[in-house]
């Protein structure tokens, strides 16, 4: 019955959001109050039922309920309750549902924190949200229905793929979906305002918030899955270019380039047809990333499906936004246009040029990602493009990116003077290259790509720091600095931090494979690792080889950590659960491989890493968070809500 | 700075920078690419002598032999082999008689070394480049017989 109910409110949620989209555009168009009125209700509505349904498929899981053969598939009886509950999103079409949720949370949320817009521009937000629900909705009625039923029911069920068994699988998806789906909101944001045919200084200050909130998303949902493939042996460390990961950074690099873009658009009227264009890349990299993850043509953890219909389907839907969205653009984008003049030096050129940086980075991969996939489908032969080409360009673009961030966040908007930024950047830069070429000598053997990337995380974080002592000093009351201000230093530093882990970790990380008995010693990077045992335990739903290795430092054992390799009894999969001891400058990692010899002398493949600063890389994306958050958080978004709202109480404001 | 001028200056800019980014990608995108041969290929002689490149199959049954942590086994697209050494830890998933994709380079003295072995994801999963290797042979034994 639970399943049905689900079913239901699946094809009930169809119905509204197709009412939501058509109402919402042509009321739109034709300016029925009566029409548009219902956009809030209907959103809030549309996310009733997308929940209801998420929480029935939930339940199926929860009660091990095998005649649902989504469920059947995807669950175990003796799977622990929290991934039977994460088990609803560890298939293809649980994570659909996941996805449609978010994208009505999201519905919902503006239907709620939405009162200082104008009604017109809310109902046209939200019809196109809406729409991009049918899509979704459609897609999953007629390809990929969760709550299809069996009729041999399984004793039992198949269970979650081991590999997804993990923490990792609770908090990454769910985050890193509520970031690409939230790539929805510029987008129908861009759509409403070219339907408008207005993009003015307050459009951009409705946007901003939205924008920066699903980059926030993005940004942690890739830093998790960044740090879950980092502890999960052989899935090629924190971060490998896989086309999968790939594809969840290519609108990370564009919302980037969005926010930015955004700002300027805010704050001086420019950029409006790049802006509009950013979130159109943006959300059509979000669904090309939901393509190649979805429909099989990549091959990898993330890859559920192979049913060729489904991938169909996602190419006509992609085809049809970016598509659509695309010839809006060609058609309105002239009345929204707008020419405002600065110089070449000047806040406005810095973005621009980061902008354009940003977007060239995003095309570099986006080639090496697709390239494998089109000579593929021309029958052309089979071929992958190896990290190190994503490395070798990817650096050279992003090392200029960090330089003029700076000069960006200095200069003044408008015009500004090349002598002047030089008089008050000259000893920054100085200091910043004295410490950035000393800085390696203390790490390891010197080399000129270190340097110059520490060079430029000292100049991003020392003149961070210059100009909040400034901002400290100028004003009369700290309180008065808009918050937004602290969240921009704060991400400025966290991809300072970021960049530091990155450049620590490429130059000089230490890797050993070994072989080792009981009693063995090896020694990387000054720490001595003892193999003092190996013995079995039994887990919830597997049975595991635990290896104890003494970490040792000078002569002194600091802990012991205990990688396990395990065989789960569902599958005859092993399962390689790394251990690792971290602290703020390193981590020390221990992964048991197979067993190289029986008998009386056993002994193990081991797996031995000393990473030095690989937690900097996490931290920085916290801190990049953070920043962001701050600044979607600052007053002047809501301030205008306060102030409208009593407008139309009729108070004077 | 007339606003024509402007515009001209940053259109020239904008096109060198793209120059460049061009220049870096495709440079880099060359030398970085990595082809994929089925030992079929490999036995007629297509594959590269001193290039990486990717071999795929089946791990052939009892071909698998340890010497310490060097691995040699064979890889075998039902209708030819090759053999394969890597040393290291190989990924959980790989198996006697699964598919299997190996990436690395002849030796000078003709020997596959491998640098990095995929077999990953999941226990009935099978790598599509192995999968389409011997799915090809497969084929063009039918048709000769």
């Amino acid at each position: 019955m639970i399943p049905e109910i689900g079913h239901f409110s699946l094809i009930l949620a169809l119905f509204v959001a197709l009412a939501l989209g058509t109402l919402g555009v042509i009321g739109g168009q034709q300016g029925r109050a009566d029409w548009m009125a219902l956009a809030r209700p209907g959103a809030q509505a549309l996310w009733a039922l997308a929940a209801l349904s998420f929480c029935c498929l939930t339940y199926a899981f929860y009660t091990n309920d095998f005649s649902v053969s989504y469920v059947a598939q995807h669950s175990n009886s003796k799977l622990p309750d929290i991934y039977r509950i994460a088990g609803v999103w560890g298939g293809h079409e649980g994570s659909l549902l996941l996805w449609l949720v978010m994208l009505c949370s999201w519905m919902m949320a503006i239907s709620l924190f939405s009162r200082q817009l104008p009604d017109v521009m809310v109902s046209r937000v939200l019809a196109v949200m809406g729409l991009v629900a049918v899509g979704f909705l459609l897609f999953m009625l007629i390809t990929s229905n969760p709550f299809l039923r069996l009729s041999d029911i399984p004793p039992d069920g198949r269970d979650l793929n081991p590999l997804l068994q993990d923490p990792g699988l609770v908090f990454h998806p769910p985050m890193l979906y509520m970031g690409y789906v939230g790539m929805a909101v510029p987008f129908a944001f861009s759509i409403a305002a070219l339907l408008n045919g207005r993009l003015d200084a307050a459009w951009a200050r409705w946007t901003r918030p939205w924008a920066t909130a699903a980059w926030i998303c993005l940004t942690i949902g890739i830093s998790m899955g960044s740090w879950w493939a980092y502890y999960e042996l052989g899935w090629g460390g924190w971060w490998f270019w896989d086309p999968v990961e790939n594809a969840s950074f290519l609108p990370w690099l564009v919302g980037t380039a969005l926010i930015h873009s955004l700002a300027v658009t805010e704050k001086r009227g420019l950029f409006r047809s790049w802006t509009i264009m950013l979130s159109i890349i943006g959300f059509s990299l979000s669904l090309l990333g939901t393509f190649l993850v979805r429909s099989g043509v990549l091959t990898s953890v993330h890859a559920f499906a192979t049913d060729p219909k489904r991938g169909v389907f996602i190419l006509l839907f992609l085809v049809v936004v970016v598509g659509g969205s695309l010839a809006l653009f060609a058609a309105r984008s002239g009345k929204v246009r707008a020419g405002g003049a600065f110089s070449l030096v000047s806040r406005e050129t810095f973005l621009l040029i980061n902008n354009v940086l940003l977007t060239t980075a995003a095309a570099a991969v986006l080639l090496g990602t697709l390239y494998p996939l089109i000579v593929d489908a021309l029958n052309l032969g089979k071929l992958s493009v190896g990290p190190p080409y994503f490395n070798s360009v990817f650096a050279p673009l992003m090392l200029p990116v960090m330089f003029f961030m700076v000069l960006g966040s200095y200069a003044r908007w408008k015009n500004d003077s090349l002598a002047e930024l030089g008089k008050k950047l000259r000893p920054l830069a100085i200091v910043s290259v004295l410490l950035g070429c000393s800085a390696p000598l203390l790490a390891g053997p010197w080399s000129w790509l270190v340097a110059l990337s520490l060079t430029l995380v000292f100049w991003i974080v020392l003149s961070s720091f210059q100009q909040i002592y400034r901002q400290l000093k100028d004003s009369v009351n700290w309180k008065a600095i808009p918050i937004s201000y602290w969240g921009m230093h704060l991400a400025h530093i966290g991809i300072a931090v970021c960049v530091v882990g990155i450049t620590m970790v490429k130059g000089y990380e230490t890797e050993k494979d070994v072989r080792m008995g009981i009693g063995d010693t090896v020694e990387v990077a000054g720490y001595t690792f003892k193999l003092t045992g190996i013995s079995e335990v039994a887990g919830p739903n597997y049975n595991a080889d635990r290896g104890v290795v003494e970490l040792i430092k000078n002569g002194k054992v600091l802990r012991t950590l205990e990688p396990e390799k395990r065989t789960y009894f569902s599958s005859t999969m092993p399962m390689t659960e790394t251990a690792i001891d971290s602290n703020l400058v390193r981590d020390v990692y221990v992964a048991l491989g197979e067993r190289l010899q029986d008998g009386a002398s056993p002994a193990w493949a081991m797996r031995v890493y000393h990473k030095p600063f690989v937690t900097w890389i996490w931290g920085g994306c916290l801190l990049m968070a953070l920043g962001g958050a701050m600044a979607a958080l600052d007053r002047r978004y809501r301030r205008k809500a306060l102030a409208s709202k009593a407008l139309s109480q009729g108070v004077p404001a | 700075m007339k606003p024509r001028h402007k515009r001209a200056a940053m259109i020239v800019g904008g096109l060198a920078a793209l120059g460049l980014a061009a220049y870096f990608v495709l440079n880099a995108f060359e030398s970085n690419l990595v082809f994929f041969f089925s030992p079929t290929q490999v036995a007629a002689g297509e594959a590269p002598k001193n290039r990486t490149f990717r071999v795929g199959g089946l791990v052939k049954v009892g071909s698998i032999s340890r010497d310490n942590l060097t691995v040699s086994f064979i890889v075998t697209d039902t209708a030819k082999e090759m053999g394969v050494s890597y040393t290291g830890i190989l990924p959980d998933l790989f198996k006697e008689g699964k598919g299997v994709v190996a990436q690395g380079k002849f030796t000078a003295d003709g020997k596959f070394v491998a640098s990095e072995v995929l077999a990953k994801h999941d226990e009935n999963y099978m790598p599509p480049e192995a999968k389409d290797a011997v799915d090809k042979a497969q084929k063009t034994m039918k048709t000769l017989k």
